[in-house]
């Protein structure tokens, strides 16, 4: 379905990556959140932010996807420059993400959570059809809003409104809903906090499906270091708003300053 | 230049007034999260309470200020805060406003239960000082303040001074300074809250009487309009003292003030400027202020690490209800209706029909609120100056070109949208209580600018709109009117519904409950809710040619001023805004209530003219209850209905089926529940 989908084969000669990031900063009043954080992501990869509480992973997604406005630093995305773009701008050019304090759409069914969603990235409805035409789903929505629903095991919860689901479904409903985007790029933040083994278990799973069948690349913030290590081939690490380290997983997760900054506090 | 100082002084004296009603927004505002648009009812309390005691019982000047302003004021002011506003501390700010708006409507009308509803003209002055060119300054000068100015000024100067030695020397003023400068962090640290709040209550309703008294001789009538209207002048005072700086706001008053006098005075008089753009002023400035004022968006980023404390504005919420449930929901709601129509085309006389052609056309009108409130999220009071817009279009179109009267109503409904969109565009990107106050500014903008002229409403006379003739049926005949206004009805709630279930009702309600996540998946909140608004604004449109012409003209003094609309809103907001039932009932309430209270209340007289034997003590019962009681009783209660927003932001309608429907599946559970019991027990089983 997504035209980025072969990525098996590594091309020779080096791409420019999918998003590049360079020289973030945020300032809160007097609060550096952000200092100089440069990151980048390839297509289809996977990487990980990690960091103790208050080391600003969630400002950096916040500015990367748009909710908030660096103060200094480039965005580019798929060989365009991001800065001044709204985040619904940045939606439509393919990234979509999850939030650390989940955000559902009170009222609203799961399946209509994932219906929104697929309709806001197609266009389709709109007054017009609202007036004179059918606003009743077509079959390919209800197909590819059955296939997220299947892939996250959420076809039993469907019915049901999302302000009743625990919070493990109710961050698959945020995954689900961001998938319905079709993104090529897919912030995640801390999706496994407040989940149970199994539920973990599952969204690492449906994580490490949408990846094989789409090639989204996926930015995940997350303390569960089984997790990370299970998914990331990359982590950066943050400390204080700044860039402590990162590179592959295991030589980054074994290296001693990151252990004294993070892992020391983590456990 | 010297003549622009001359009028610049001139109007220092309304710079005050507008001074003492927004320190009052500001305090209140601060203190307690209440953007009390009450302060004009409580202003005009005072008002009315210092004319009866110093006009009608003749007491001395100080002792009828002194009660009106010094008990009255603070004492109203303590008794909401006590009653109501107190339990709102955790509603959200629009919830609070339109607390205020229900008391704005309700508390005239129970002065005049009090005091009799009979125009109080030419107002009582108080004043202690003479004019300036007899004490002051000599003869001759140019600026002369006349007594009633110079007891303005020096009020208000009294009362800055006092307010400078009470937030700067005592304790509860400085508690209350740190509240109104960053009342979060102020209650972090400690301040009590409700003692500051009730502080500030009976403070700034004292100072909104003080302006009551103080403004009501400028007018020829006592009247809680013509205060309403200053008040909502004042707040483009407090819009430039960014709602919580009082020395800022001071400035902006007396600017403000000043600002109108130089116009009056340097523009040419009887050019369409003076006429339309000195009563306008205020409402243009608050309108520009709000729109380019960047810091009152509140859509711009969070800076305010603590603004997430406030809890969003609660999401109506639906009981799901079974298909069997809806369908025979539906089945009654069609019987009722044909049933409804059967009785007023046989059974009502021309009185009571007219009251429920009123009330099906004022249907319409609603349904624009459901559009815009209900499913947009939106609280807008422009909508009775819309469907002014789409009433005085179809005059206009009819008289100029001759077209049939349908097909200027649809032209009055597309130029009502179009003025709709216009208008959302700016008014969109604005948040809850300041989203209500540029739609507010909006409607006073339309009656002072362009009301009066005749392009538009047809100058003093109201243009004349004829009924339609559809076919074979002449709707001069009332009962064919009731069936096409009934159609019209049925077909804009259909479309309605149509919407609100569909993708743009979906991506309103996405934005409603998120906004943040409804971004993140590409919905622009911008464009949905000018969809909206715009949509709103035509059904407002199409409703007032409807309503002209079932009335013969577009007339904007009987159907569509301001305030009329604000009464709209109060009522539909508390039946409930999403619902359809609740936007025909509505509707018809506004009309029907009034005319049926006037019926009940005409009882006694009519009873003991009958029986002229009657014993005393009934005659002197009976005798107390007035005909003039009906139209004042009926909006004590539509403001009382919309305290019940606060609590039921779904609205009374809609929070009654969703508990009938609740206890409806409660029931058919536990008969099932029963049911399974009793087979159970021959096959046991486990269950799940
Ligand atoms: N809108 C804001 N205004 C002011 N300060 C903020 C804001 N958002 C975050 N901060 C501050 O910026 C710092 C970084 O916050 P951030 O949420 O990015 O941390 P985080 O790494 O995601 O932590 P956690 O693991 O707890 O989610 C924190 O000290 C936080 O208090
Ligand atoms: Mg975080």
């Amino acid at each position: 379905m997504s035209p980025t989908a072969d990525s098996t084969e590594q091309p020779t000669e080096q791409p420019a990556p999918l998003l590049q990031a360079s020289g973030i900063s945020k300032r809160f009043a007097g609060l550096m959140a952000l200092a100089d954080v440069s990151i980048q992501v390839e297509a289809g990869e996977t990487v990980a932010v990690i960091g103790p509480n208050g080391a600003g992973k969630s400002t950096l997604f916040n500015c990367l996807s748009g909710v908030l406005r660096a103060d200094r630093g480039t965005v580019t995305f798929d060989g365009q420059r991001l800065e001044s773009l709204s985040p619904t701008q940045r939606s439509r050019l393919g990234i979509a993400r999850t939030f650390q304090r989940i955000e559902l759409f009170g009222g609203m069914t799961v399946r209509d959570h994932l219906m929104v969603a697929d309709r806001a990235r197609s266009g389709r409805g709109g007054l017009w059809s609202d007036l004179f035409r059918s606003s009743k789903p077509t079959e390919e929505e209800h197909a590819r809003c059955q296939a997220v629903l299947d892939l996250l095991g959420l076809d039993e919860v469907q019915d049901r409104s999302a302000d009743s689901l625990s919070l493990g479904k109710g961050r698959l409903v945020e995954l689900g809903r961001a998938l319905m985007c079709e993104p090529k790029l897919l912030f995640l933040d801390e999706p496994s906090s407040g989940l149970d083994r199994n539920e973990t278990e599952e969204m690492s799973l449906a994580l490490e499906t949408v990846q094989r069948e789409h090639g989204t690349a996926v930015v995940l913030i997350e303390h569960d270091v089984p997790m990370v290590q299970r998914l990331a081939t990359r982590i950066y690490v943050l400390d204080y708003g700044s860039l402590i380290a990162s590179g592959n997983t295991q030589e980054v997760l074994q290296d001693e300053v990151v252990r004294a900054a993070y892992l020391g506090v983590a456990t | 230049m010297v003549d622009l100082l001359e009028y610049a002084v001139r109007g220092i004296p309304t710079g005050c007034v507008f001074a003492l009603l927004a320190v009052g927004l500001v305090l209140t505002y601060k203190t307690s999260g209440v953007f009390n648009l009450a302060f004009a009812a409580q202003a005009y309390t005072s008002a009315a309470v210092f004319y009866v005691l110093r006009k009608e019982q003749e007491w001395p000047l100080f002792w009828s200020a002194f009660i009106a302003i010094v008990i009255v004021g603070p004492a109203l002011g303590l008794l909401l805060e006590r009653v109501l506003f107190r339990h709102l501390r955790g509603a959200g700010s629009l919830a609070k406003m339109v607390t205020s708006l229900g008391l704005l409507i309700a508390i005239p009308e129970v002065v005049k239960l009090f005091f009799g509803s009979d125009a109080k003209s030419n107002p009582p002055p108080l004043w202690y000082v003479r004019r300036t060119d007899e004490w002051l300054w000599p003869q001759g000068s140019k600026f002369v303040f006349d007594a009633g100015q110079v007891t303005t000024i020096l009020s208000t100067l009294v009362v800055v001074l006092g307010l400078t030695v009470l937030f700067r020397y005592t304790n509860l003023g400085l508690r209350m300074r740190a509240v109104v400068e960053s009342s979060r962090l102020a209650e972090l640290n400690g301040v009590n809250a409700e003692r500051v709040s009730m502080a500030s209550w009976m403070l700034s309703s004292m100072l909104a009487g003080l302006a009551g008294v103080l403004v009501a001789p400028l007018f020829a009538s006592l009247n809680p309009i013509d205060l309403f209207t200053l008040l909502v002048a004042a707040l483009a005072a407090t819009v430039v003292g960014g709602l919580s700086s009082i020395p800022l706001t001071f400035i902006g008053a007396i600017g403000l003030g000043m600002l109108q006098a130089v116009l009056a005075g340097s523009l040419p008089t009887n050019s369409v400027l003076a006429t339309g753009l000195r009563p306008g002023l205020p409402f243009l400035v608050l309108f520009a202020l709000l729109i380019f004022r960047p810091g009152l968006r509140s859509n711009s980023e969070m800076a305010d690490p603590l603004a997430t404390v406030d809890p969003p504005l609660p999401v109506p919420v639906a009981v799901s209800r079974p298909r069997w449930m809806s369908i025979s929901s539906r089945t009654v709601g069609v019987v009722a209706t044909m049933f409804g129509l059967l009785v007023s085309w046989f059974v009502l006389d021309g009185f009571w029909l007219a009251i429920v052609i009123s009330g099906v056309v004022l249907g319409v009108i609603m349904l624009s609120l459901t559009v815009v409130t209900g499913i947009g999220g939106m609280l807008s009071l422009a909508q009775a100056s819309l469907a002014a817009i789409g009433a005085f279009t179809t005059a206009q179109v009819v008289t100029a070109t001759g077209l049939p009267v349908l097909v200027a109503m649809l032209i009055g409904a597309a130029v009502a949208a179009a003025c709709g969109a216009l208008l959302a565009i700016p008014v969109v990107r604005l948040d809850g209580v300041y989203l209500a106050l540029g739609t507010l500014a909006f409607a006073l903008m339309f009656e002072s600018i362009l009301v009066p002229l005749s392009w538009v409403s047809g100058g003093s006379v109201p243009l004349a709109v004829p009924r339609p003739v559809i076919g074979p049926w002449d709707l001069a005949d009332d009962r064919y009117f009731l069936l096409f206004a009934a159609l019209c009805l049925t077909v804009i709630a259909l479309a309605v519904i149509r919407v609100r279930q569909g993708t743009t009702g979906r991506f309103l309600q996405a934005i409603q409950s998120s906004p943040t996540a409804a971004n993140s998946i590409g919905i622009s909140g911008g464009r949905s809710r000018i969809i909206a608004f715009t949509l709103a604004a035509g059904i407002a449109g199409f409703g007032g040619g409807l309503l002209a012409s079932f009335a013969g003209r577009a007339n904007y003094q009987a159907s569509f001023p301001y305030v009329v609309g604000l009464v709209w809103v109060a009522l539909v907001i508390s039946a409930g805004a999403r619902s359809i039932q609740a936007a025909v009932f509505s509707g018809i309430m506004f009309f029907l209530l009034p005319a049926t209270l006037n019926r009940v209340f005409s009882w006694p007289e009519n009873y003991l003219e009958a029986h002229q034997q009657a014993p005393e003590w009934m005659q002197n019962l009976l005798g107390l209850v007035q005909p003039n009681w009906a139209v004042p009783v009926s909006f004590i209660l539509f403001g009382i209905g919309a305290f019940t927003y606060a609590k039921h932001p779904e609205g009374i309608i809609e929070a009654q089926t969703n508990s009938s429907v609740t206890a409806v599946l409660l029931w058919t559970e536990r008969r099932k529940a029963k049911v399974d019991a009793t087979s159970s027990m021959d096959t046991p089983q486990v269950s799940a």
